[in-house]
């Protein structure tokens, strides 16, 4: 039986890290599978905080986390709002056709 | 633990929620009275960050000092006159909501807090509380598609940096046990035995932090979000979280990461250089002056951060001196660029003001003087601010960022001085719409400002050296 200690944790959370940002980069879908993307990313944070908080026995690290969860609800409501008028203007959300102005 | 530190932001967001109040209950329309409820608070709050006790609050979460109380009347002065820009132009596009000027309060109030910010957890709420309120911001005109594109796609770039900003801060925290810089810096004091994850953590920070300051290899929302968000939050975006930002990197650079210079000296120059160069040569083919002035805004900070490159107390006073000057242009700037406006309807090409010299020869005065300003022609106020930070990095010896410097500033003046060659020699377009009083006095007020500058800097020049010494104790 192999014991889980913080390298695990920390090699989960740089796998999930990295799984949110190609969601991010490659992902030439759909809107909504960005924002997913970016949930997993701040799950990744909070993994490897409470990880480290754990293990250094300080609870910094977890008051912080409860900080990221909160802001990660704002900002989901805020994403999908912000979604929502886009999908009214454009009627899709496309994420190549988020081209109206070059660049 | 001394709350009375905090007095400012404790204070704002308290107006905050009072105006919102306000405008709910009120039936009439309330835009321009919240507005100016918002300004007074700016002003209050003002006077309590001159009052609010030096020192440290909230066991080390929270530091007042010099440092901190240059850059919070900076960024108070800047959001109370974009507040100022907007009661015009909102006005006249069907913007005329109260929740406005309240969003640029709150957003004003984050970058309070990261101004001051000395753990890593104040610094992640201010970052937040400044970024999600500009996500509303840019995506605020929800009937227009280039406003609702802006928006997502700065939601959508600036949760991603704040996502990698926050992993950095787990990994320094890991590796060395505290969020506290302090503590972090003690931490640090012998950087041969700096852990590689404190290393890593220390990138992603700076990559998050260089996507708020836009400098170059994060700056790729920038022009879309200047083209496409409502003009008097560009004008906005432009100044107050640019400052709160860049202050927010210097005190991180240098209070807990200040040993590891060796190690990020590099990566600034690099971005510093990239940001002078892109700065410089994309905004030449530009035709919308908005995205000509995000281009300016990269390069502007691609000039701050020589002075952060230099890693020393004269180069971050170059950095306070250059953001003093570049507010005031760049708020005066986009004043000029909101009355830009025929038969009620906003235009933003360049050749738009063609002749503006004849119809309208203040505005196309005041505007003459910002773009000298900015291109660093001397009787104005940008000059002096290059002059600080090229001395700065000289001083160090770096003379190949100072030079480059100083040949991107000849290719910026270029483009700079192409508006003042249409605006004073081409062939008059039609006349613009008159001129609202609050343009008019914004424009004039920071115009006087960039001009006059240059015989009076010692003050500004004394504090931000005051400010500068508080960072390298």
């Amino acid at each position: 039986m192999l014991a889980v200690g913080l390298g695990h944790y920390l090699a989960l959370s740089a796998m999930l890290l990295v799984l949110g940002v190609f969601g991010i980069f490659l992902n030439r879908k759909n809107v909504i599978v960005i924002l997913m993307s970016v949930e997993l990313i701040l799950l990744a944070v909070n993994l490897n905080l409470v990880a480290f908080s754990a293990a250094l026995g300080d609870l910094a690290g977890q008051v912080l986390a409860m900080f990221v969860l909160t802001v990660a609800a704002a900002e989901a409501a805020i994403g999908l709002a912000i979604v929502v008028i886009y999908f009214r203007n454009r009627g899709s959300i496309e994420v190549e056709d988020v081209n109206m102005m070059k660049g | 633990m001394n709350w009375t530190t905090a007095l400012p932001e404790l204070v704002l967001a308290c107006c905050g929620m009072g105006i919102l109040i306000f405008g709910v209950l009120n039936k009439r329309d309330t835009f321009l009275a919240s507005s100016m409820l918002t300004v007074g608070a700016f002003l209050l709050a003002g006077l309590l960050v001159l009052m609010a006790p030096m020192g440290v609050g909230f066991n080390g979460q929270f530091t007042n000092d010099a440092f901190s109380l240059f850059v919070k009347l900076l960024i108070l002065a800047a959001a109370a006159l974009s507040v100022v820009v907007s009661l015009d132009y909102n006005e006249h596009t069907n913007l005329k909501r109260f929740e406005f000027p309240v969003l640029i309060l709150y957003a004003t109030t984050g970058m309070l807090l990261m101004a001051s910010s000395t753990n890593m957890m104040t610094m992640y709420v201010g970052v937040e509380l400044m970024s999600l309120s500009i996500y509303v911001l840019a995506a605020f005109a929800r009937d227009e598609l280039r406003s609702s594109e802006a928006g997502l796609k700065y939601f959508v770039l600036g949760a991603l940096a704040s996502g990698l900003m926050l992993y950095g801060v787990s990994l320094a925290y890991g590796f060395s046990g505290s969020m506290d810089f302090l503590k972090l810096a003690a931490a640090l004091s012998d950087p041969a035995k700096a852990s590689p994850g404190l290393i890593v953590g220390l990138v992603f920070i700076v990559a998050g932090l260089a996507f708020k300051i836009s400098a170059v290899p994060f700056h790729m929302w920038t022009p879309d979000v200047y083209e496409g968000a409502p003009t008097p939050v560009t004008a906005f975006m432009a100044t107050a979280p640019k400052v709160a930002a860049m202050a927010l990197l210097l005190r991180v650079m240098a209070t807990p990461f200040g040993h590891l210079l060796a190690q990020w000296q590099q990566l600034i120059v690099l971005v510093s250089v990239a940001s002078m160069l892109l700065g410089a040569f994309a905004a030449i083919a530009q035709k919308n002056i908005k995205r000509l002035m995000a281009y300016s805004s990269i390069g502007h900070i691609g000039y701050a951060l020589i002075g952060l490159a230099a890693g020393t107390p004269n180069g971050v006073r170059g950095v306070l001196f250059y953001l003093f000057t570049y507010v005031f242009m760049n708020i005066g700037t986009f004043a000029c660029i909101i009355a830009m406006r025929r038969k009620g309807r906003a235009v933003e090409g360049i050749a738009d003001l063609a002749g503006l010299s004849r119809t309208d020869p203040m505005m196309a005065f005041w505007l003459a003087v910002f773009m000298f300003s900015m291109a660093g022609i001397p009787p104005f106020g940008g000059f002096l601010g290059k002059y600080f930070v090229f001395t700065a990095a000289v001083q160090q010896g770096m003379w190949t960022l100072a030079v480059i410097g100083v040949l991107t500033s000849v290719v910026g003046a270029f483009y700079y001085i192409r508006i003042i060659k249409v605006m004073y020699f081409d062939t008059p377009a039609e006349a613009f719409d008159v001129r609202p009083g609050s343009l008019s006095f914004v424009a004039a007020a920071s115009g006087l400002f960039t001009t006059l500058f240059f015989f009076f800097p010692a003050p500004v020049v004394a504090a931000a050296e005051a400010a500068a010494k508080v960072l390298f104790h």
